[in-house]
């Protein structure tokens, strides 16, 4: 059976769910939101990734409706949702502080949405126990939140939130109060409940590994602006700017000038190296660019090696073992230190490079990304 | 480690001396057969069934009672909404004004705020009774009140609110169904302040009482201006055996409620 | 603004204004009045009926000839500068007694300390009055307090303390301590025990640590204190009309007397006034120190 991705982004007869049309947003002096547009689609599990500050919650909170666009319009389901107040919304938030009611049991935390609809007693026994099911936390309906472990209020929260059945749920940094192994269980968990209830989940995040694992969409934001919307993969290998490679992952920036080469471009960086031969995604005009490559596609090797365009010759000025993975800092004669990360793929008594080693790092003419400055 | 060195001990025992010495007294002399307040007659009740029977004292207590009661209630709605409004009302034409004048009342002498609640009767024509005082005394609890759940609504979590609008309430429902249950110790502890405070002041009442309306402190202080009494020692002893109880009962409610949140912390630990 | 928010926010606000703002209004126009024998006992009134001359007439009387009173008779500015001593006196004695108990208490052993804070509560909610009273009988020239003093024989002839300014030291001493003692103890109690342990490290010893630790990180509950002390103590009334004597002077009770005894309203609203005025620069430094102490604990 054929599968079809999940990409209604590229689908252009696609109807969003969610549409931001020329967003802005400030506070006093201070713009949060800077003239935005996006779109987001039903089922999708969307990330807004930004450090503090940059205005991600803001975006959050102006969809549950906490705060109101100073311009622009936010659309949900083709309906401009700016006048109609949080408790009318039908959509629904699960908050960072998971924001439980102290003085209401578990079960009732769970029941107190549906409560505030017109539901039937029975129907609503009915949904919280179905909930309780859904985040596995049956035992504990009859607790008070703060006889419950942080794991298991995060459950409470997200079927409190998931209870009234909302066309968007929002979760603002879900995962954060807990510990990092819990962190990584309770991920794959959220994509799974995602998936089973088919609800188009918006997730507000400052870690990238999160928003990387969960999201089929991740939207990078610094200053009220977005930076780059793509999927996670596209993000960490075909950023469109220096901001979101190195807010991404870890990753070399050299600055150098341009010259094309047909297909190819060369990057002049530094005097008594030989430039460096780089793909651009499109084509370029010559001038100023920054060459942006991540640690693990460049290796590293004793011999200089003769298959390769691209090859430097530095000493090895510090190593940090991580494991799974070792990743050497290298100075280069004129004093730029460049990130090598290898594998460690087999267990080896000794490393096979030291410090003060002399070695030669070499990557592909496609290994990296060059980005007009 | 804590441990209680002899300056400590002294400073201790020497600083509890003078605040609880005066009082023993006063209770002691309260079983004194004598009148005579500084000779010792021996041990007897009979100030007890003296000052039961006198009239003027029950008299007083009772309106004390009542102005009491009524005067917390409002106190506790009024600073109860003012510390609403303080804290979440946002900004509003006014609200520095508002604000100074719910702090105010906490630092003014006594003095000016019964000369000027007197005068303001005085000019509209308000007869001076129990209700002037109701409504003194609810004026200046209010500020009091305010103070206590003030600061509980800005410790706790304002996303709590929200969650509950969120969750399909009106801004009336989410107050009613959620701050209020979670204030409302504070709003509790609000309404015995405001409660002691009415009953304890004379200052006030002597200012906005007409000669229909005496309370306990009042009578009390022109029974003391004549001397020490035994009728105003056995009083004292009720009303400090009263203050004793309820202080001492509060403390383990909330000794037991911190005891058992305890377990239940660790109830969660296990169960995490 | 919708209904709701409106009266939420009007029912207070209009409250204190009536209740709180006009009231003091009202005692600032009388104190710029003057006496008239009828009631109420100042001129002039203010004639609504005869709408803007008579609001002109009224104001065209106004005049600050009580003022000039309070200034020239010395009466008023010896009670001003007596209850401003008597206070800050009465403050000072606080601290030094109240310091060392609320030290005591948050070097306590910690199972002690709800015990302790209990007994320190205890008189906080016991009627002012009645403390006051209890005094009384203990000063006394036949109390408790100067046969203890013959019987240990330091004196011979018992003291005159009750109707002295002494008694007044004591009675606000005895009344104000708790509020003296409760925010240093709250300061005292979150000083973190290893920053005492870090400056004996590098070199000071106990009493040096005392002073260059301790007493600086517990100012703001000092400075918390002594308001709480100075602020009432200024304008008390109680205690200087039951343990003070006739030469007692404090302003609370000259304005008491003013007005129920003299019935010279417009001077007592003039004392209020002026009262008000010197305790301004206190209560405006008090908030300072408070909204201090909030920027620290967030």
């Amino acid at each position: 059976m054929p599968q079809t991705a999940f990409e209604p982004w590229n689908d252009p007869d696609a109807k969003p769910l969610i549409q931001f049309r020329n967003v802005s947003k400030r506070f006093g002096d201070f713009t949060a939101i800077d003239d935005l547009s996006i779109d987001i689609f039903e089922r999708e599990f969307f990330a807004l990734l930004g450090p503090s500050g940059c205005g991600k919650t803001t975006m959050m909170r102006m969809l549950a409706g906490f705060e109101t666009p100073t311009s622009g319009t936010i659309m949900l389901d083709g309906q401009d949702i700016s006048p109609i107040p949080p408790n009318k919304r039908s959509v629904n938030m699960m908050f960072q502080s998971y924001a439980l009611f102290p003085h209401l049991t578990v079960y009732e935390n769970i029941a107190f949405g549906l409560r505030r609809s017109k539901m039937p007693k029975d129907e609503i026994d009915a949904r919280v126990k179905q909930m309780l099911k859904l985040v596995q936390i049956e035992k504990f309906g009859a607790r008070k939140p703060e006889q419950i472990s942080g794991g298991q209020r995060q459950r409470v929260a997200l079927a409190r939130a998931l209870a009234k059945g909302p066309k968007l749920l929002l979760l603002d940094e879900p995962l954060s109060a807990l510990d990092k192994k819990l962190r990584q269980d309770t991920q794959f968990e959220l994509m799974d409940i995602q998936e089973k209830t088919g609800t188009t989940f918006v997730v507000v995040t400052h870690d990238q590994e999160e928003a990387m694992t969960v999201a089929s969409r991740v939207a990078v934001m610094d200053h009220g602006k977005l930076k780059q919307v793509d999927t996670p993969d596209r993000i960490y290998e075909a950023p469109n700017s220096t901001y979101v490679a190195d807010f991404i992952g870890d990753v070399n920036i050299i600055e150098g000038y341009a010259t094309k080469q047909g297909d190819t471009v060369s990057i002049a960086w530094s005097e008594g190296h030989s430039p460096i031969i780089g793909t651009p995604s499109k084509p370029i005009a010559d001038g100023k660019v920054s060459f942006a490559i991540r640690p693990e596609k460049i290796a590293i090797s004793a011999e200089r090696p003769t298959d390769r365009n691209n090859i430097v010759h530095g000493k090895v000025l510090d190593i940090a073992y991580l494991g799974n993975l070792s990743t050497y800092h290298v100075a280069l004669p004129d004093g730029t230190i460049i990130k090598a990360q290898t594998a460690n793929s087999r267990r080896r008594s000794s490393r096979p490079f030291t410090w003060d080693d002399e070695v030669w790092l070499s990557w592909t003419d496609t290994a990296g990304i060059v980005l007009e400055s | 480690m804590r441990r209680l060195t002899w300056f400590n001990a002294t400073s201790l025992t020497l600083g509890f001396a003078f605040l609880y010495i005066p009082m023993i007294v006063v209770i002691i002399y309260s079983f004194n057969e004598s009148r005579l307040v500084t000779v010792w007659g021996g041990f007897s009740t009979k100030w007890y069934g003296e000052l039961l029977r006198n009239e003027s004292f029950l008299d007083a207590a009772w309106v004390t009672f009542q102005v009491g009661f009524f005067s917390s209630i409002i106190a506790t709605i009024l600073g109860t909404m003012g510390a609403y409004v303080l804290v979440r009302g946002g900004r509003f034409y006014g609200r520095t004004l508002f604000s100074g004048m719910m702090y105010a009342p906490l630092v003014m002498p006594e003095v000016i705020t019964g000369l000027s609640l007197l005068l303001l009767f005085i000019s509209i024509g308000l007869d001076r009774g129990m209700f002037t005082i109701i409504l003194a005394h609810g004026t200046f609890a209010m500020c009091y009140v305010s103070v206590v759940v003030s600061s509980r609504l800005v410790s706790f979590d304002r996303s709590v609110e929200e969650a509950a609008l969120d969750l399909g309430c009106t801004p009336f429902e989410a107050f009613r169904l959620v701050t209020l249950p979670i204030i409302a110790p504070a709003v509790i502890s609000g309404w015995l302040l405001a409660l002691t405070l009415s009953l304890d002041d004379l200052v006030i009442a002597s200012f906005v009482a007409g000669p229909s309306a005496t309370t306990l402190p009042i009578k009390v202080f022109s029974s003391i201006r004549l001397g020490v009494s035994p009728e105003i020692n056995a009083l004292s002893t009720i009303l400090i055996g009263i203050v004793t109880i309820g202080t001492i009962a509060a403390s383990l409610t909330t000794k037991r409620a911190v005891m058992r949140r305890q377990r239940e912390e660790r109830m969660a630990e296990q169960a995490g | 603004m919708n209904m709701r928010r409106f009266s939420l926010i009007a029912v207070p606000y209009g409250w204190l204004l009536l209740l709180f703002l006009v009231p003091f209004l009202i005692v600032f126009k009388i104190s710029l009045s003057d006496v008239a024998l009828s009631i109420p006992p100042y001129t002039p009134t203010l004639e609504l009926s005869e709408g803007w001359a008579g609001f002109r007439d009224f104001l065209s009387q106004l005049d600050f000839e009580n003022y000039e009173f309070l200034a020239t008779d010395d009466l008023y500015w010896k009670s001003y500068l007596s209850s401003l001593q008597i206070a800050f006196i009465s403050t000072t004695i606080c601290l030094l007694i109240g310091f060392p108990i609320a030290y005591g208490m948050a070097n306590a052993p910690k199972e002690w300390q709800p015990t302790l804070m209990l007994l320190v509560i205890l008189p906080f909610w016991t009627s002012f009055l009645i403390r006051v009273y209890s005094l009384i009988g203990i000063l006394s020239q036949e109390g408790m307090l100067n046969q203890f003093l013959m019987w240990i024989g330091i004196i011979n002839e018992p003291l005159t303390i009750l109707n002295t300014n002494i008694a007044v030291y004591i009675g606000i001493v005895y009344t104000y301590v708790p509020f003296m003692i409760l925010p240093i103890y709250a300061t005292l109690i979150k000083l973190d025990g290893s920053l005492l342990e870090a400056a004996e490290d590098l070199g000071c010893s106990r009493t040096e640590a005392f002073w260059r630790i301790t007493v600086p990180l517990s100012k703001a509950g000092i400075i918390a204190g002594c308001f709480l002390v100075f602020i009432p103590a200024l304008g008390e009334f109680v205690i200087p009309s039951l343990l003070g004597g006739s030469d007692t002077l404090m302003i609370g009770k000259v304005l008491y007397e003013e007005f129920f005894a003299n019935r010279d309203w417009p001077v007592a609203g003039a004392v209020a006034v002026i009262l008000l005025l010197i305790l301004i620069i206190p209560i405006v430094l008090y908030q300072r120190n408070e909204q201090k102490m909030m920027e620290a604990d967030t």
